[in-house]
């Protein structure tokens, strides 16, 4: 065998190689710039409760997720089954943002699939939404007791996104104190 | 229960996929005729079945079954009936359904136009397409199953993506696919002739019509994607360099080589192992691009979703085919012989050079569209490579390829004579040259030495066209019995290498002559391009069966006479709530005027883009004058003899290339 025959052959596995690892990075995973920052400040009326407002300030005190959702979303349809055995689980409180929904189709969202939200925020012309960097729904904020973001998740929360990120983070940051 | 079905179709298609790779090559290898004759009904059959579950997914989408999650996830009630319909490749599971229905088709295709082949050759050919039938199938059928149902059934669909919501939607897919799948037969031809160690020219012959037509169809797929983002992204560029096109454009660089090779191997005997070299890279080069598309390890316009399951899958399925393969060629190709005796100045040598050119092009962009991937894998940050890049490292590297193009076929076979040539084509050279510059010169602009280059290159390319046809043609006695006695092909040729300059001067004019304009119109209000003014007359709103719009309304004035009115809308729609800007294009043969709305500003004034495009359609008439060409040599009576004799004769004026 003429070794100039196998230099397609050694060239496409360096590339395979290369290919392997670019499949385990996600070129997508670009670092919020709110990571770390205190959640944008806002004040909204709730869903089920127009008079009633929910803001940033809520957030603080605890360690909460800030999930991002519409009733016209298929994969907040996808995502909300697990949400609903989380808020039963009452691992940690569920706060929502309706996001550019119309109420009346929220709340019988709400009431055909469950409702695993403490509260939601509606935020229907997505001013809040884009002041949190929200660029596709669902996503999800993890927020510190200091009302700190610590992490987003982009796309929905799967049982291998919980169990491998999301619980761990979330004992961690329980395990903080206010104000360290 | 459509869906299922549909579901059921695709397991029974990949059981043919099963029969129709396993014994046919098991039966070629032990010489077992019965289990070759598998191969053609197997083949059939799997084409049925693909059909039945790609005409079941069309139904669940036009009946609006919302029950099936890719439905639900790329259709809606509102979405008209012809969107609704080409929403089936809207997104991966069902592009991959098209993929292996269009690979059904091919295998089809070959099992109808093959009586030529031997029993054997046959054999080979259907297994190797069943086995890459089987490596999607199972991708499909394990990580990306389009008929899944969604408990319960949402009552309303998450709409189609509205950038795909166009007419180009119904055709770029389907045509890049055909082209892209397409060159899986050359493929199998090649593999076929390795495994059976019969790399001659008769095994040339038979790959060339079919590598021509993948070919026709990856340059129309790719000839409409451009013009598709042109009109529609509404940035007024015709290629970006994104990844995804890049994918589409790398196989069609080597497709381009390889065609010409064919023609060196079939008439010459020569170039065997580069010849089936380039028939396995183009097709790995359409995996990598489907691996690049869908794995999602590139960001790209065109990448919707990614999963790292469905990556892993297509890099081994990459692993298993083209490693496979090298392996192969490795194995195999030092003991095919080259029997052909060239000089360093022949034809022969010429279409090398190019076609080592062709290949460097490709490797090029292949470098620079998997850089991001490679610095980021190297941990050295997040980069992405764009058109500054690929200008600079294409534009050297393709200028010598179209000189040679405009070399090649005017030098003989085997033994070619310099000194006569220059002679001959002297006059043509500098002519060329001089009228390059002179037109840009008195037309355009005094130091642009880009352009003047770009323009001298493609006159001399349409020159030596030309003339290659009218010496040939002078070989008769008179004018007409001269045209009447070229076969297609080299009628082919000519067209084609006309539509390459045709291409360039497209490419070099509308690049450095383009004008555009980013202004603050309120109604009433104009805007001065070159000699072109843009009229603002308002904007209306306008409802459209699943989008509300803003339309604003243009008059494109020269001198004191209305050329044009051109009525650009922004669309918003209302299911995924989206802004799409949709442009507003008056087409010419010589310029393009365009308007895009940008935002509305105050008391009725928008911010609105102008353009203005001198000879831009060349980009795409070239395009098609290319496959023209190739469409003229497919009809070369040599193939369609193939089916009653297996040695067609070598025509008098047989085609040079193409």
């Amino acid at each position: 065998m003429r070794m100039r025959f196998l230099i397609p052959l050694g060239v496409f596995v360096i590339m395979v190689i290369f290919l392997g690892i670019g499949l385990k990075l996600d070129p997508r995973e670009v670092p919020s710039p709110f990571i770390g920052k205190p959640a944008p400040v806002f004040s909204l009326p709730q869903v089920a409760e127009p008079s009633q407002t929910f803001g940033s300030v809520d957030l603080k005190g605890q360690v909460s997720l800030f999930n991002v959702w519409a009733s016209w979303c298929v994969s907040c349809r996808q995502e909300h089954p697990f949400l609903m055995q989380l808020s039963k689980a009452k691992v940690i409180p569920i706060y929502g943002l309706n996001y550019k929904d119309e109420r009346e189709a929220a709340l019988g969202w709400l009431q055909q699939f469950g409702n695993p939200y403490r509260t939601s925020a509606f935020d229907a012309d997505g001013r809040v939404g884009i002041n949190w960097g929200v660029y596709g729904v669902p996503e999800t904020f993890v927020v510190d007791k200091n009302g700190v973001i610590r992490y987003k998740q982009t796309g929905p929360i799967t049982e291998q996104v919980w169990t491998e990120t999301l619980f761990p983070l979330i004992q961690k940051l329980q395990a903080e104190e206010v104000g360290a | 229960m459509t869906a299922e079905l549909g579901h059921i179709a695709l397991i029974m298609a990949f059981l043919m996929a099963l029969l129709q790779a396993g014994f046919p090559l098991a039966g070629a290898h032990q010489g077992v005729p019965v289990w070759m004759a598998v191969a053609k009904p197997a083949a059939r059959a799997q084409f049925f079945f693909l059909l039945t579950a790609f005409v079941c997914l069309e139904f669940s989408f036009i009946q609006n079954d919302f029950s099936v999650t890719y439905v639900a996830t790329n259709s809606n009630s509102s979405l008209p009936l012809y969107y609704r319909f080409a929403a089936v490749w809207g997104a991966h599971e069902g592009s991959m359904l098209l993929w292996a229905t269009i690979l059904g088709l091919w295998t089809c295709a070959v099992t109808l136009f093959s009586r030529s082949l031997s029993e054997e050759m046959l054999a080979r050919v259907l297994g190797v397409m069943g086995l890459v039938s089987i490596g999607i199938q199972l991708f499909i059928l394990l990580t990306s199953n389009p008929f899944e149902r969604i408990v319960p059934a949402p009552p309303e669909g998450n709409d189609l993506n509205p950038l795909l919501q166009d007419f180009g939607m119904t055709i770029h897919p389907p045509m890049l696919y055909m082209g892209y799948v397409g060159l899986s037969v050359a493929f199998s031809f090649a593999i076929a002739a390795l495994l059976g160690g019969s790399l001659d020219s008769a095994w040339a012959r038979w790959s060339r019509p079919w590598t021509l037509v993948a070919w026709i169809f990856l340059t129309f797929g790719i000839v409409v994607g451009s013009w598709w983002a042109y009109y529609e992204l509404g940035w007024g560029g015709w290629w970006f360099w994104d990844p995804v096109e890049n994918a589409s454009f790398m196989p069609w660089l080597v497709a381009t080589a390889l065609i010409h090779s064919l023609a060196v191997t079939e008439k010459r005997g020569a170039f065997k192992t580069w010849t089936v070299l380039l028939a396995i890279f183009a097709f790995s080069l359409s995996l990598l691009g489907t691996f690049l598309v869908r794995s999602g390890v590139l960001t790209s316009v065109h990448a919707f979703a990614s999963d790292p399951a469905r990556g892993l899958f297509i890099l081994i399925f990459l692993v298993v085919v083209v490693g496979g393969s090298l392996t192969l060629y490795a194995l195999r190709a030092p003991t095919v012989k080259d029997n052909a005796h060239y000089t360093l100045f022949s034809k022969e040598n010429l279409l090398l050079v190019n076609n080592i050119l062709l290949v460097v092009a490709a490797a090029s962009v292949l470098l620079g569209t998997l850089y991001p991937l490679l610095l980021d894998a190297l941990g050295l940050g997040k980069i992405s490579v764009g058109p500054p890049y690929f200008t600079a490292v294409f534009a050297p590297v393709m200028a010598p390829i179209f000189l040679l193009a405009g070399l090649a076929p005017m030098v003989p076979w085997r033994q070619g004579d310099i000194k006569a040539l220059v002679k001959r084509l002297a006059y043509l050279f500098e002519g060329s040259l001089v009228l390059g510059i002179v037109l840009v010169v008195v037309w355009l602009d005094r130091t642009d030495f880009a352009t003047m280059a770009g323009l001298s290159m493609a006159l001399w390319l349409a020159g030596t066209a030309g003339l290659t046809l009218y010496s040939r043609v002078k070989l008769r006695a008179g004018f007409l019995d001269g045209l009447r006695a070229q076969s297609p092909s080299v009628y082919g040729m000519t067209l084609a290498h006309t539509g390459a300059a045709v291409f360039l001067v497209g490419v070099v004019v509308s690049n450095h002559y383009s004008q555009e304009k980013t202004v603050k119109l309120a109604p009433g209000e104009s805007v001065e391009l070159g000699s072109f003014a843009f009229r603002f007359q308002g904007v209306k709103d306008v409802t459209g069966p699943n989008y509300r719009a803003k339309e604003g309304s243009f008059q494109v004035v020269k001198g004191d006479r209305v050329i044009a009115e051109l009525h650009p809308q922004k669309r918003s729609y209302t299911v995924q709530r989206n802004t799409m800007t949709e442009a507003a294009i008056s087409p010419g043969l010589l310029r393009d005027l365009y308007v895009a709305l940008g935002e509305p500003l105050d008391k009725g004034a928008w911010s609105v883009r102008v353009y203005y495009k001198p000879f831009m359609r060349w980009v795409w008439l070239g395009g098609l004058f290319m496959m023209a060409g190739g469409a003229l040599s497919v009809s070369d009576r040599r193939y369609r003899l193939l089916g009653k004799r297996a040695a067609a004769p070598e025509g008098a004026g047989a085609a040079v290339a193409g």
